[in-house]
């Protein structure tokens, strides 16, 4: 049952739990208990919202940051990773394998606020070596949602 | 002038789904359960190997029989699958969809005045194929206390020294009937017994939700006797690309591959190299969408159970057939003030025969947020049905 739930609710978290125990096939109490246990182990780690902050009136500016460090002895990645991990402005932090080591995603107000968080906070940091910003124009599809086309039936409306 | 109309074409009805086809277009607001395809687009490694066909410049005849690649990919799959062996060269012939193979196989097998059983309720295009092709059909009226499986006696009792072939729809559109294996070993006893061909209409196959599909063909004597048809367009949701296929014994495919090379040449290129790659890498797609109408089943049959509204479950394909007989009205009526008084179309039972009488066919392949306004109107509609039945009954 695990997998399955996982699949609806990464999908809809706000799916009722009676509605998500009948398309299991299971009582609404063990999917209850799943979901709490999911949660006691770290698999759920939250239920958020997809936004789509283009079509607000609000401004933000996202960037992906590859950052290339130099791993510290015995702490590997981890050391530094957590040091940019802090920064409320950071929303993901990855290893990665490639050219650089790790890439950072991060949100602010403008071009100018995401600027000043690399050259004055990020790009300082010891074990850094080099920081190479790219600001995000448009998302098209995010979290296996396609944010720019609504959904549309196509077929006909009654077919054998 | 004369009349310029063959006889036979004339007495053929059309289906009985235009009807409501012609109201529901017109309505602008009607919401639709009444679709007979998925709601999924064709997975996008699917769809991009038959551009990338297109872009090599694949765009001429196959042979008629079809691409040798897609026909070896097929008898892997029914090897893999089925555990059925069959020679690409010789006992495949790749249609433009499961609805040829049915014209062909038919067309190939009768001669004028054979008898082609066709259980009903099932899917349009069996009854008119056969007459068509100068058999006569008859009718095997399947019941809702059988769950509108095949029974041997069913069977049996249609059988007379003209019967040739048995049209074999499972599982069923519209019901979504499935036939289990001890099913199959009932039938498969009489059909030997009785010396027949069978025609087994397989298109929903890979949509089961209780154990994997047997195919008729699997059991022992029977693949000799047997076209197995099956297709893309519901498993790898490829409805418009038009591919099937049928496989069988080596002289009879022979004889469907004369119709089909004189009739259509062979099946759209683009989609058979398409359809290479569902065969090859679609497995994961299939249980995928499985999986997600089979959530909806689940919907289905407990908002069912919440309105008193009477269904067997259905364990296949992806429909629903709940019984609207307490209502005192026809299916045809009962669909027809559904959507006049709440905008949603469903198919009456008998658009699939007499028998489907007092029966609607539900399709779920809808997301599940759409089934739930359709399926909350058809909870009020049912409700002011109840009411009004006790104030008749009051009176």
């Amino acid at each position: 049952m695990r997998e399955e739930l996982l699949k609806i609710i990464e999908k809809n978290s706000r799916i009722d739990l009676k509605e998500l125990a009948v398309i299991l096939g299971v009582e609404e109490i063990d999917v209850v208990n799943e979901m709490a246990a999911m949660e006691a182990e770290g698999i759920i780690c939250g239920y958020h919202t997809l936004i789509d902050w283009e079509k607000t009136s609000i401004e933000k500016v996202s960037a992906l940051i590859e950052v290339r460090v130099t791993p510290q002895r015995g702490q590997g990645f981890d050391r530094i990773a957590e040091r940019i991990y802090k920064y409320p402005e950071v929303s993901a932090v990855y290893l990665i394998s490639g050219g650089f080591d790790l890439l950072v995603t991060l949100e602010g107000k403008s071009l100018k606020e995401v600027s000043a968080f690399v050259s004055d906070k990020l790009a300082p940091l010891e074990s850094i070596l080099s920081t190479a910003t790219h600001f995000i124009l448009k998302k098209y599809k995010d979290h296996g949602t396609v944010l720019t086309k609504k959904y549309e039936d196509q077929r006909e409306k009654i077919t054998p | 002038m004369r009349n310029p109309l063959s006889d036979k074409i004339v007495t053929i009805k059309p289906s009985g789904i235009r009807k409501f086809f012609d109201i529901v277009s017109e309505m602008e607001d009607a919401i639709s359960l009444g679709v007979g395809e998925p709601d999924f687009d064709t997975p996008w490694h699917i769809r991009d190997e038959g551009i990338y066909s297109l872009e090599k410049g694949r765009t001429f005849y196959t042979s008629n029989a079809g691409l040798k690649e897609l026909k070896v990919e097929i008898c892997n799959y029914l090897r893999r699958r089925f555990g059925l062996e069959y020679d690409p060269t010789h006992e495949v012939l790749v249609t433009v969809g499961g609805s040829e193979a049915i014209d062909i196989a038919l067309r190939a097998m009768v001669n004028p005045g054979d008898e082609v059983l066709i259980p009903q309720p099932s899917y349009v295009s069996y009854e008119p194929c056969a007459v068509l092709a100068d058999a006569v059909p008859v009718i095997i009226n399947l019941k809702a206390e059988n769950e509108f499986r095949l029974t041997a006696q069913e069977l049996l009792d249609a059988i007379t020294d003209r019967t040739k072939i048995l049209v074999l729809p499972f599982p069923n559109n519209p019901t979504g009937a499935i036939m289990e294996r001890s099913d199959l070993e009932a039938i498969a006893k009489v059909i030997i017994e009785k010396d027949l061909f069978v025609i087994s209409d397989e298109i929903y196959g890979e949509l089961t939700y209780k154990e994997k599909h047997v195919s008729i063909a699997e059991l022992p004597g029977m693949k000799e006797r047997t076209i197995l048809i099956n297709g893309f367009s519901k498993a790898y949701a490829m409805t418009g690309w038009r591919l099937g296929y049928a496989c069988g014994p080596a002289p009879i495919i022979e004889q469907m591959l004369k119709i089909h090379q004189f009739a259509i040449m062979c099946a759209p290129t683009t989609s058979q190299y398409a359809a290479v790659e569902a065969m090859k890498n679609g497995d994961e797609d299939v249980a995928e969408m499985r999986e997600q109408y089979n959530q909806r089943r689940r919907y289905l049959m407990n908002a069912f159970k919440e309105m008193g509204l009477p269904c067997f479950e259905p364990y296949g394909a992806f429909y629903v057939f709940p019984c609207i007989a307490e209502f005192g009205m026809s299916s045809d009526e009962f669909a027809t003030r559904f959507l006049e008084e709440e905008k949603v179309a469903v198919v009456p039972g008998t658009a699939f025969g007499d028998c489907g009488e007092g029966f609607i066919r539900i399709s779920y392949a809808y997301s599940l947020e759409n089934l739930k306004v359709a399926i909350g109107r058809l909870a009020d509609f049912v409700g002011r049905l109840k009411k009004e039945k006790q104030e008749g009954q009051r009176c």
